[in-house]
């Protein structure tokens, strides 16, 4: 038997969550307030997973505009975060671009894509 | 020129402002929102992380994401954005004078005018940190600024003053961009920032937080070499003997937030000692009739989801004010803090002659407290509306309801003031 304390990042709230495993299997997850809490528990003590924010470069928008704010559609695995940014340098999107285009399908994982945040014209 | 609404801001606050003022019966063409920068969206575009929208759109979005959708609520209501334009005076009565390289020099009067500029952050002026002037003291938002907008690193090993939200977000950032943050230094013995941000920004990656520590030289004469980082005690003060020096190119500032309030002065409206901001009603009208204010510029929020709710209650309460639909105040109650509160949006409740809606008081507790009741009282100590809390902190804004009726009794009471107030328990 193991316990884990845990400081949930799903919302502003911050809820410390206990979470018991007993042979790497969760048996119990307490002090939540909400069920996405749980949810967030159970990964983060066997497959934790983070969203990635960053920025990419940009060429040909309207008002000059350097850098366009793109994201994971679906948190990615967290050891996967700095090989993501590796993986990004360089990469280069050309104007126009709308918020929530598909910029790289399944982009380090299968089914986690990067998307664009912002429209530039 | 004149125009029935000027809104001055097109962040956040001003684009929710205009867009309840049209869903409230203003016409678009009657509404100038002038902004500073080459696109609305404010502070938010700089905001790359996600965590934005949970309240108001019930998703987590990116700074980006949020200020696009409220720029496309805005074109969609008829909304013009008149941006590049910088105001430089507003006056008691209501003109604005701006100059856009478009436009000219524009002096514009208006039927009302809703104060939505936001705030900025404080520097190391406010902190008096001894040492030279070298090159590479950002204050986090401006380092923000020049990785997330600009595609510039401000530098490569990095120590962090302030444990606020911004500060910690950019010790992730500057990270994951191949800094090295090799702390974040707090004065106070609490974070200022959010739980989910010391885990996701800071212990995701082995970044270490002192509390109750601070800067107390800088050292570098054309470039910042080295800051030196001491514990201090209970009065604040840096306790001799536990200086430690870090090499480091960058010092970043995260050590709070001023509501920018120059044209509010200059136009003569009272301004709250507490909040930095305007006194205002529940309608956050001023105490200079028709000019409100909304958003960062009034108090400095927490949430995005919230500057946006406060800025549909200004922008409906202009357009009710211009289209002659606003219910006159019968009797006024002003709202004073008791103890454990620094502050209250709003100061004041102008009350109708037919209360009908609830009235929501927003205050900040002074310290962090566990076990705690939250009531407001009436002059003579009756208790009007309570809660209780398991932990309350200065950091996450509190609130407590009115009811219709309530506000009628005050009346009929011919209460002068209410207190909120926090009573441990």
């Amino acid at each position: 038997m193991e316990t884990r304390e845990l400081t949930c990042v799903v919302c502003p709230a911050g809820c410390k969550i206990t979470v018991t495993l007993n042979d790497g299997k969760v048996t119990d997850v307490t002090g939540q307030t909400c069920p996405r809490g749980k949810t967030y528990a159970v990964s983060e003590v066997t497959h934790p997973v983070r969203t990635l924010t960053t920025t990419v470069l940009l060429e040909g928008a309207a008002n000059g505009a350097r850098t366009l704010p793109v994201k994971t559609n679906r948190p990615l695995s967290k050891g996967l975060l700095f090989a993501a940014m590796e993986e990004l340098t360089g990469y280069t999107v050309t104007a126009p671009v709308a918020v929530g285009d598909v910029l790289v399908k399944d982009f380090m994982e299968p089914g986690v894509d990067l998307v664009a945040c912002k429209t530039v014209k | 020129m004149h125009k029935k609404l000027i809104v001055i801001g097109g962040g956040p606050a001003g684009l929710a402002a205009a867009v309840s003022a049209v869903e409230n019966g203003l016409s678009p063409e009657d509404i100038c929102i002038l902004e500073r920068d080459s696109e609305p969206g404010g502070i938010l575009n700089q905001c790359i992380h996600a965590g934005f929208g949970l309240h108001r759109f019930g998703e987590e979005l990116t700074g980006p994401e949020y200020a696009g959708r409220y720029i496309e609520m805005a074109k969609a209501a008829g909304l013009n954005i008149t941006v590049n334009a910088m105001v430089l005076s507003l006056t008691e009565d209501k003109k604005v004078t701006y100059v856009s390289p478009e436009t000219g020099y524009v002096t514009c009067s208006a039927d009302a005018v809703i104060l939505a500029m936001g705030c900025r952050e404080r520097t190391r002026g406010a902190l008096n940190i001894p040492g030279s002037r070298p090159a590479g003291i950002f204050t986090a938002g401006t380092a923000q600024r020049y990785v997330n907008m600009e595609g510039y690193m401000p530098g490569k090993r990095v120590v962090i003053l302030g444990s606020g939200d911004i500060g910690l977000i950019m010790a992730r950032r500057m990270t994951l961009e191949g800094a090295k943050v090799l702390c974040v230094c707090e004065l106070m013995p609490y974070s200022g920032g959010l739980a989910r941000n010391i885990v996701q920004c800071l212990e995701d990656f082995d970044i270490p937080l002192y509390l109750s520590h601070t800067v107390t030289a800088i050292g570098g004469k054309d470039r910042v070499e080295s800051v030196t980082v001491a514990q201090v005690d209970e009065n604040r003060k840096p306790i001799p003997g536990t200086e430690v020096t870090y090499d480091c190119d960058t010092l970043l500032l995260s050590v709070g937030l001023i509501p920018e309030n120059e044209l509010t002065r200059g136009a003569g409206v009272p301004i709250d000692r507490m909040t930095n901001g305007a006194f205002v009603n529940q309608n956050r009208e001023t105490e200079t009739e028709g000019i409100y204010a909304c958003g960062n510029v009034l108090h400095v929020h927490d949430l995005v989801d919230f500057v946006s709710e406060e800025a549909a209650i200004a922008g409906r309460a202009a357009a009710e004010r211009i289209l002659g639909k606003n219910a006159p105040a019968v009797h006024s109650v002003a709202v004073k803090t008791g103890f454990g509160v620094r502050y209250t949006v709003p100061e004041r409740i102008d009350i109708p002659a037919e209360p009908t809606e609830e009235v929501r008081l927003f205050f900040r507790v002074t310290d962090i407290y566990k076990k705690v009741r939250l009531t407001v009282t009436d002059d003579r100590g009756n208790v009007l509306v309570k809660k209780t809390k398991s932990a309350v902190a200065p950091g996450e804004m509190e609130s407590l309801s009115l009811s219709g009726d309530v506000l009628k009794a005050l009346t009929d009471a011919k209460c002068e003031f209410i207190t909120v107030a926090l009573e441990v328990l």
